[in-house]
């Protein structure tokens, strides 16, 4: 589904990523794990097009096709999905309005009829449910005003509307009491299937109990330094990431 | 929502869209303004013979005056020398069905979206199709009749109703108002007029299509709206014009009456032409919009969306002289490459227990110039009266501007002003986010534009929502960055 070869990025001239080799296939689960600054989010960014990371070197090759040739909103409607690590508000537009707007656009791309406003309706309530988010939320602008973990949990609703093929969560824990963390792992776990991917991006190794991984890569300082089964996480959380350090 | 998709999805080019130029024979005089001009207007227009007097008066005045210099614009000098004062589609005879006008000019109404026909059938909203100067068909005018409704061009109010025009006109807008009040006043060859008897609801939106046609004729349009006694009526005014390299003036006066408990909703969408990406052409748009709650208890209420023009002077006003009587404003301004606009509004507070609001959302774009000027005058007899306003500016990039000019006099101690201003940019995290969700930037930039204009397009009727959503979405297109 996923193939990342020999990847450098940088941004604003500073090289960050050093030569990244990935492969993922439909039905995995990996973890990238990593110390802060090590380059995660700037891996999940250029995944989905962001703009000011510069790929300098190697390639990325989505579904068979070169994924850095294509724009972000492209990219999105191909099935790729970003969980933000800090979710944007935007206020004056309401939650309604916006993902109407995007689950439409992913159908009108995949020659789907567009929804209704009542269908659409429908659907939402459907997966508001399964992130147990409060249905207020929806009337609200897009984040505005929404605590930490609401943004978190509306980050996976978004993802349960758009039924991602490759889903990229950055740092979907951060912030989340246990009963959160909970129901957004109940969440993602749910939209697994055979055919869809995740990439779970994280500091600690607490997610990865309510989301078990296939694989783990240890990032650090741009480069993919270990990779191993999930045991891979609780020996990090045993001996910490100086373990990695000291090693490299 | 949906209309908003099928908007944006319609929308695909963007230069701009009316811009083409009907071929009806017109009846143009020379160039060139003196008082045998006026004359000439006031006869090829048969009127009245107090109106020679009206226009001799204001042309008189305006001879003395100077074009004001106070407002955030740049104005290139303007040669009023060179602009025809008159031109009037030459017409054959009057028409009593919609199959003998014009062919041509059914077409300019199917281009710009706006079929007579259709619009009589689905919106019920009467047409009064002002082409040039000249009005050339009046629909909805007996059903207006029967209540005793005088919607009419101002030429015909003078013809048929010259004592209402007389008692009426410029008693809003004195002839000697401003600069451009004084040139209008001088030489206006039509616009709109409407009267409301006591107690009549007008039961339809009274509609006016604006439209710039002939050459280097300047447009100089006079709408008079009277409502009576316990009176309502909702009146719209839109305009499209033909793209053209020579800047075109244009100086409209509208003046509103509103007597004992009677309400007047006026509503614009303007989109005249805003000249090209590099700021050659554009019209000049210097209007003086003024309304005067006369009577107790009535309300007068401005709603605008301004996307057009390369330079936009407007200031609609209400004077509150009844006690407890209302005053509202509320505009959308978008201003895009060369475009420049400074506009707001007055409100003057005379009547006890008067009301007034502003709401006004500046969107910059470009290389361009938005300003909010407003000012709230509360004199010392209007005690217990209060204002309300906020002035919002949104930019869309670092090169264009956005000024907010507020002027504030209370002249006693019950009332109360409250003045908020915002002043945001959309990020790009914004941008990008939608992005990220399949939206691509444009609609992203329709979404988040229409997030912030959303108070103020609710105040206007459903269907004309509908088109400045979309006026909206043209104006701005390719403007990110
Ligand atoms: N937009 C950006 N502009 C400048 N520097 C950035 C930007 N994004 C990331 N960086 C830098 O790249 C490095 C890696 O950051 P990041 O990918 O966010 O790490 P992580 O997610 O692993 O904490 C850091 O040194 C960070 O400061
Ligand atoms: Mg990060």
């Amino acid at each position: 589904m996923l193939t990342i070869k020999n990847l450098y990025v940088s941004v604003d001239g500073q090289e960050i990523l050093k030569g990244i080799n990935l492969e993922v296939k439909p039905g995995e689960v990996h973890a990238i794990m990593g110390p802060n600054g090590s380059g995660k989010s700037t891996l999940a960014n250029v995944l989905v097009g962001k703009e000011e990371y510069e790929v300098t070197e190697g390639e990325i090759t989505y579904m068979g096709e070169d994924l850095l040739e294509k724009s972000p909103e492209d990219r999105a409607k191909e099935g790729i999905f970003l969980s933000f690590q800090y979710p944007v508000e935007i206020p004056g537009v309401p939650m309604v309005n916006f993902l109407k707007t995007a689950v439409n656009e992913h159908r009108k791309h995949r020659g789907e009829k567009e929804l209704n406003a009542g269908e659409f309706l429908k659907l939402m309530r459907e997966k508001m449910d399964l992130v147990d988010m409060h249905p207020t939320l929806a009337n609200r602008s897009v984040n505005e005003g929404f605590s930490g973990g609401e943004k978190k949990k509306n980050e996976i609703f978004q993802m349960a509307l758009l039924e991602p093929k490759l889903a990229v969560l950055d740092e979907t824990d951060s912030g989340l009491d246990i009963d959160a963390l909970k129901t957004v792992a109940h969440g993602v776990n749910a939209l697994k299937t055979k055919d869809n991917a995740t990439i779970v991006v994280t500091h600690y190794q607490r997610l990865l109990e309510y989301i078990v991984p296939d694989f783990v890569h240890v990032l650090y300082d741009g480069r993919i330094v270990k990779s191993a089964g999930k045991e891979l996480a609780f020996e990090l959380e045993e001996k910490g990431y100086d373990w990695i350090k000291k090693e490299n | 929502m949906t209309d908003q998709d099928k908007i944006l999805s319609d929308v695909t080019q963007s230069e701009y869209k009316y811009g083409f130029v009907t071929d009806i024979e017109t009846d143009i005089i020379d160039r060139g303004l003196n008082e045998d001009v006026v004359r000439t207007i006031w006869e090829k227009k048969n009127e009245p013979a107090f109106m020679l007097e009206f226009r001799l008066d204001a042309f008189r005045k305006w001879q003395k005056m100077k074009m004001p210099e106070w407002a955030y614009l740049k104005i290139p000098p303007i040669d009023y020398q060179s602009i025809s004062y008159y031109a009037a589609p030459v017409q054959k005879a009057k028409y009593t069905n919609l199959d003998e006008v014009d062919p041509e000019l059914i077409d300019t109404f199917n281009k710009l979206g706006i079929p007579l026909e259709e619009q009589k059938l689905l919106a019920g909203v009467a047409v009064d199709v002002v082409m040039d100067s000249v009005s050339v068909k009046t629909t909805f005018k007996e059903t207006l009749a029967e209540q005793g409704i005088i919607f009419c061009s101002i030429s015909d109010a003078l013809q048929e109703h010259p004592d209402l025009v007389r008692k009426y006109i410029g008693q809003s807008v004195p002839v000697a108002d401003n600069y451009f009040a004084a040139l209008n006043s001088a030489v206006f060859s039509d616009g709109s007029f409407c009267y409301i008897p006591k107690g009549v609801r007008c039961p339809m939106e009274l509609s006016t299509y604006f439209r710039i046609n002939a050459a280097n004729t300047g447009q100089f349009e006079r709408t008079l709206i009277i409502a009576d006694d316990d009176s309502y009526v909702s009146y719209l005014e839109g305009c499209t014009a033909p793209m053209r390299d020579e800047n075109q003036l244009h100086a409209a006066v509208v003046e509103i009456i509103a007597l004992d408990r009677a309400e007047v909703k006026y509503s614009t969408v303007q989109n005249w032409y805003p000249g090209d990406k590099n700021g050659k052409g554009g019209i000049y748009n210097f209007v003086t919009k003024r309304g005067i709650c006369r009577g107790v208890s009535s309300k007068i209420s401005w709603t605008q969306v301004e996307t057009g023009s390369a330079i936009t002077w407007k200031y609609p006003s209400c004077v509150l002289i009844g006690n407890n009587s209302v005053g509202e404003f509320n505009s959308v301004a978008v201003t895009n490459n060369h475009q420049q606009a400074d506009t707001g509004s007055k409100m003057i507070h005379i009547g006890k227990n008067t009301k007034s609001t502003i709401i006004s959302k500046g969107i910059s774009a470009g290389k361009s110039d938005n300003s909010y000027r407003g000012l709230v005058k509360i004199m010392p007899g209007a005690t217990n009266s209060r204002n309300f306003s906020q002035c919002d500016s949104l930019l869309l990039n670092d090169t264009c501007g956005a000024h907010t000019f507020p002027y504030i006099e209370v002249g006693n101690k019950s009332s109360k002003v409250e003045h908020e201003a915002t002043t945001s940019k959309i990020g790009e995290d914004q941008i990008f986010y939608c992005n990220q969700r399949g939206i691509d930037t444009e609609k992203a930039i329709g979404m988040i534009v229409n997030g912030y204009v959303k108070e103020v397009l609710n105040k206007l009727p459903m269907e004309f929502a509908v088109e400045a959503q979309k006026l909206l979405q043209i104006s701005l297109e390719g403007s990110v960055g």
